[in-house]
């Protein structure tokens, strides 16, 4: 079934093209890879997609927890619709813990309200308790237990991206946008990352859309590829069909 | 987590047993009324200087205009008890309410400007409620506002401080709390995360007028007058050099702050014409010295988890 | 009518002092993201200078003010050595602080020194009053002087950042200070150089307002301190001909408004446009619009 569908969607900056002309389906339960070379709209292209910018014209339409169009979205919505995601140039809470900064994801799933938490009523013990041991679970798949009380600025990068992907996993997403999660990590690092997100669909149930750089990871993991290039969609198929898609090879190569 | 933990008891009987300690030595006459005027005055302090680490230190919104909110509960709670006659519970709840309905009507407009532009229009905020109050003639203008019965005693105080600081140390460390750290620390990734920004900055705004309200009404109701002058720009600076110096951040930091400020101040009326001087290198030497305040963002523990005395200082 | 065009006469003269001072928080501003509070008593010690120079030493009052400038504007640099340089790379908020301690070392450092009673500026320039199309109308010499000397610093202003190399370097420094470092720009030398021009500006002013109102005492430059950074934030920060133009705009809009009534509100008047301007063109009327990458 699917989950995402983009129709005519622009947007352009001051009368510069970012993103022209992208139509899309996504389906459901997919890892969906997201190449281009730098500046083709990648990451312009998420930020439409978690409601950080508006479209210039044309619309989003997600089908997950509801059905929902881009005319409603606000970034701090999203999560409630199921929309989860990181940031290319990591933005953790840097004086925050580990713990903390996991908690924030989980935000939207705490269910005490204002009063209980001004008195500190039971239902405040009740639901941090809860919130903590579901949190703690998600640290331990992701090997970060030991690190709880680690501010995240103390971090090494690689664990920072880590931290991050739990944070948006926290929030109980359907959809989860990844923005280049392998960046700065070492071969070693990358292997297990492709783990990680694999398990974490089966585990969590999800769709995955990732912006990557990475061709290994890319070709390793995903069930179908996008290309974007000069803000438009250049070419969509599976790994073999990308890897050997003309088209694709002189954007990545130049050339003619 | 439980309430009833040995630590939550201990700290229940610590703060009864000040107040009982300090009610006996008021009694016996060995705290006298210059002892208690500079104890209201701490006291009073604290309360602002917690309820403005709210908003500046823990939700990171830059606000020169803290003392406008204790002015409005100066005066609510002035003409409740000395115009209409109301005890001073009545007082003290409309100062509060006031406060912090001022608070969302700011809040509202201007938390869409960030850093800079927050403090300045926070500033002209502060100084259009004192430009109103000197020319309102029923609070009596630059004259101000006579013959406020005194209610403020121990017990006021000392509950009042004892509950701002419980609310907002539980308000910071609940969920709603963490999500306006979380603003401080990346607004744009705590909204991605859902955390409605702008609900939880007015709210903080909300919380922290709330209680700068009840100070202002405490602040009424001792000194018997009140002037608009007296919570003009530099009141809100006094406020915010507490909450620096004390640590942006940690509570505890800024019970400290106002602590030790209110002494430094109260040593400084030996000298009269260099006071401010005086007062200005101290402010400039702390701010190059310890920038990062006396207690950083950490706070100061009395008890540990299982109930003892540990006496440390702790991250979280 | 007449009434009307008196309180635009007087309204330019207030709003020359207003953005002579807006232009030097305007530039600090760009080049070090401080809001500098102590610029207002820049201002006033701007004002002593040009009173002692006039009243003890009988300076006429070019030489007054070019002296006065000259004395606000080393006193600018020390701030900036002494007081802001340890602050560089702490946070806004103890760099604000900073600049407020300074503030009120200033006011009541003088204030210990002159006492703080009132004093009244010698009258220096000839008593000339010109009446204004034929009605009751007049425009007094200090008029004239005021927005003459005015008009003329701006004019040198905007040779200096525009012709010279200095004004150059400090361009650049204010849209980028590690770029423009990387490129050999002596950071220090121009920050050195934009304090210096600022406050002699702010020097300026003080003696203008002096010869203007007369008056002048230790506490004068809080509130016009503030009234010129709310004209450079109108105007957008950081943009030179905004600050010109918020001081003007802001000048001429409290002498209306004290002319129809509203004296004792014009102080919140101008708090209140403050506010407005920031809710709807946050980056002021002449700033550009710059939005957080993600």
């Amino acid at each position: 079934m699917e989950m995402l569908v983009v129709n005519n969607l622009y947007k352009s900056f001051g009368g510069v093209k970012a993103v022209s002309n992208i139509n899309m389906k996504i389906e459901e339960g997919q890892i969906v890879g997201l190449i281009g070379p730098n500046g083709a709209g990648k990451t312009t292209f998420f930020n439409l997609l978690t409601g950080i910018y508006s479209p210039s014209s044309g619309d989003i339409v997600y089908k997950l927890n509801q059905e929902i169009s881009s005319i409603n979205f606000r970034p701090s919505r999203m999560v409630k619709y199921g929309v989860a995601r990181t940031f290319q140039n990591i933005r953790l809470f840097k004086e925050m813990t580990v713990l903390e900064n996991v908690l924030i994801g989980y935000h939207n799933n705490f269910k005490y309200n204002l009063f209980t938490s001004l008195f500190r009523l039971p239902g405040y013990y009740k639901h941090e308790d809860e919130a903590y041991d579901e949190v703690v679970e998600l640290l331990k798949t992701f090997n970060l237990y030991d690190k709880k009380d680690v501010l995240a600025k103390n971090l090494p990068y690689g664990e920072q991206r880590k931290v991050e992907i739990a944070r948006a996993l926290a929030s109980k997403p359907k959809l989860l946008l990844l923005d280049e999660p392998a960046a700065g990590m070492n071969p070693q690092e990358t292997r297990e990352l492709t783990e990680l997100i694999q398990w974490i669909r089966e585990e969590f149930d999800l769709t995955v859309i990732l912006i990557e750089h990475d061709m290994s990871l890319v070709m390793d993991l995903c069930d179908d590829i996008i290309v974007f290039n000069y803000g438009t969609l250049l070419a969509r198929g599976t790994p073999e069909e990308i890897q050997n898609n003309p088209e694709v090879i002189k954007a990545y190569l130049g050339g003619e | 987590m439980k309430i009833l933990t040995k630590k939550n008891i201990y700290t229940l009987v610590l703060v009864l047993l000040i107040y009982f300690l300090v009610l006996l030595l008021s009694n016996v006459g060995i705290i006298d009324s210059y002892i208690q005027l500079n104890m209201v005055i701490v006291g009073i302090n604290i309360i602002l200087a917690v309820s403005l680490n709210l908003i500046t230190g823990f939700t990171g919104q830059f606000s020169l205009g803290h003392a406008a909110f204790m002015a409005i509960g100066a005066y609510a709670s002035g003409i409740m008890t000395a115009k209409l006659g109301q005890p001073f519970i009545v007082g003290v709840a409309v100062a509060a309410l006031s406060a912090s309905l001022a608070g969302l009507l700011i809040g509202i407009p201007t938390l869409r400007l960030r850093g800079d532009y927050l403090a300045i229009a926070t500033l002209g905020f502060g100084e259009i409620i004192k430009i109103i109050g000197l020319n309102n003639d029923y609070v009596g203008g630059a004259i101000g506002l006579n013959d406020i019965p005194r209610y403020t005693n121990w017990t006021w105080l000392y509950f009042s401080v004892i509950a701002t600081i419980f609310i907002i140390s539980n308000f910071v460390k609940s969920y709603h709390g963490r999500a306006c750290i979380s603003i401080r620390e990346d607004e744009i990734a705590a909204e991605a995360m859902g955390v409605n920004t702008t609900y939880y900055k007015i709210l903080a705004f909300v919380i922290g007028a709330f209680f700068a309200g009840i100070a202002g009404a405490l602040y009424a109701n001792y000194f018997y007058f009140i002037k608009p002058d007296t919570f003009g720009f530099m009141k809100s600076i006094d406020i915010l050099v507490i909450v620096v110096f004390g640590g942006m951040g940690s509570i505890t930091g800024s019970i400290v702050g106002a602590v030790i400020l209110s002494v430094i101040s109260s040593f400084l009326q030996g000298f009269p014409e260099l006071r401010m001087v005086i007062y200005a290198v101290i402010l400039f030497l702390i701010m190059v010295y310890r920038p990062q305040g006396v207690m950083g963002d950490k706070e100061f523990k009395l008890f540990n988890k299982e109930g003892g005395l540990s006496g440390n200082v702790s991250s979280k | 009518m007449e009434h009307f065009i008196q309180q635009i006469v007087n309204g330019i003269s207030l709003g020359s002092i207003y953005a002579l001072m807006a232009l030097g928080y305007t530039m600090v501003y760009g080049i070090i993201k401080l809001i500098n509070f102590a610029h207002g008593e820049i201002y006033m010690v701007g004002a002593y200078i040009g009173y002692a120079l006039t009243t003890f030493f009988n300076f006429g009052f070019f030489p007054a003010l070019i002296l006065s400038m000259i004395l606000t504007s080393l006193l600018g640099v020390v701030i900036e050595k002494v007081a802001y340089k340890p602050m560089r790379n702490s946070t806004r908020i103890a760099a604000l602080i900073t600049a407020i301690a300074v503030s009120m070392f200033l006011q009541y450092g003088m204030m210990y020194f002159v006492t703080p009673q009132t004093r009244s500026y010698p009258n220096i320039l000839p008593d000339i009053q010109v009446s204004l199309f034929g009605t009751n109308a007049v425009v007094d010499i200090r008029n004239i002087y005021i927005l003459t000397v005015t008009i003329v610093l701006m004019l040198l202003l905007q040779y200096v950042i525009h012709k010279t190399k200095t004004g150059k370097a400090m361009r650049a420094v204010a849209l980028d200070g590690d770029a423009s470092q990387l490129m050999g720009i002596d950071m220090n030398k121009t920050i050195s150089y934009t304090f210096a021009i600022g406050s002699a500006l702010a020097g300026a002013a003080g003696v203008l307002v002096g010869i203007y109102y007369n008056t002048i005492n230790p506490l004068m430059g809080a509130v016009p301190g503030l009234k010129a950074f709310i004209a450079a934030v109108i105007g957008g920060i950081g943009v030179i001909p905004g600050a010109v133009f918020g001081g003007f705009f802001l000048g001429v809009t409290e002498t209306v408004v004290s002319a129809l009534g509203g004296s004792l509100y014009k102080d919140a008047v101008a708090f209140a446009i403050l506010i407005l301007v920031l809710l709807i063109k946050p980056n002021g009327i002449f700033g550009s619009n710059q939005r957080e990458k993600v």
